[in-house]
């Protein structure tokens, strides 16, 4: 098997303000994941990851495309979004700081613990934002090489 | 360590998925409207007592690896958000107590309910 072949990829679009589909990437990602053969530590990780950055597109952008390659070695999840951009990234990661609106918190979302929960389960994590153009998340979840039997 | 089946006597509670396992069980209870909470700090395995009854709380615990869901003061979910969670075997059950009155009968059960501090 050559490097290349080592490396399994995919693309999933996220729409800015579907709430009714938000979650389908994400559940989508957690069984790629399990059919991978990943150990369910690094699955569950990955999937809530997945899940609050998919939330945050929902909640704040216009569109974007989460793109999952998975290594012998780690999970990665590039998140660039099309969307308004973050001013005071600083600020946007501390918890409990939040922008949403009534309508995300009466889902149960909002409470401004998306991006320091996405930097909590984490290996690496990277931010860069520009206002008026988007923000791009890059995260990278170490495996070990750990599979499950 | 608690059983559905008794979560559901001590709550009075309604089973609104089919009948799973009857050995099914939960190690913790996590209560919160919160998602992102339950994100952040739900085990594996729990069950998760909520007021919220959307398709979020559904994909959330799928997410997280919860293992059933009690909506709490009356609160019933759609007939598609119960499809949802039948589709991931994961129990619904509905109760008309409040989420304090639901977390003090299941609490006695538990030897340690609470999760690991933050």
């Amino acid at each position: 098997m050559s490097a290349a072949d080592d490396v399994f990829r995919q693309d999933f679009p996220v729409k800015g303000g579907d709430f009714a589909k938000a979650g389908t990437a994400a559940c989508r990602i957690k069984e790629l994941l399990k059919d991978l053969g990943l150990d369910s530590w690094t699955v569950r990780r990955a999937a809530i990851v997945a899940y609050e950055a998919e939330m945050n597109v929902v909640m704040y952008a216009w569109e974007a495309r989460i793109d999952l390659s998975v290594t012998p070695g780690s999970v990665r999840l590039v998140v660039d979004d099309r969307g308004p951009g973050i001013p005071d990234i600083e600020l946007a990661m501390t918890e409990g700081y939040t922008t949403a609106t009534a309508e995300m918190r009466e889902l149960g979302f909002g409470a401004g613990m998306g991006l320091p929960n996405i930097r909590k389960n984490a290996d690496d994590f990277r931010i860069e934002s520009e206002v008026g153009r988007g923000t791009r998340l890059d995260i990278t979840i170490r495996t070990n090489g750990r599979r499950t039997p | 360590m608690i059983a559905l089946k008794d979560v559901l006597a001590l709550l009075d509670g309604e089973l609104l998925t089919s009948p799973t396992s009857p050995e099914a069980a939960f190690h913790k209870v996590f209560a919160s409207d919160l998602m992102s909470d339950v994100l952040a700090s739900a085990e594996p395995g729990a069950l998760l007592v909520t007021g919220l009854a959307n398709g979020h709380v559904v994909s959330t615990c799928a997410v997280a690896d919860l293992s059933g869901i009690v909506f709490v003061q009356g609160k019933r979910p759609s007939a598609e958000v119960v499809g949802l969670a039948q589709a991931r075997a994961l129990p619904l059950i509905a109760t008309k107590m409040t989420m304090f009155e639901a977390c003090s009968r299941m609490a006695g059960r538990l030897e340690d309910g609470g999760h690991v501090r933050r």
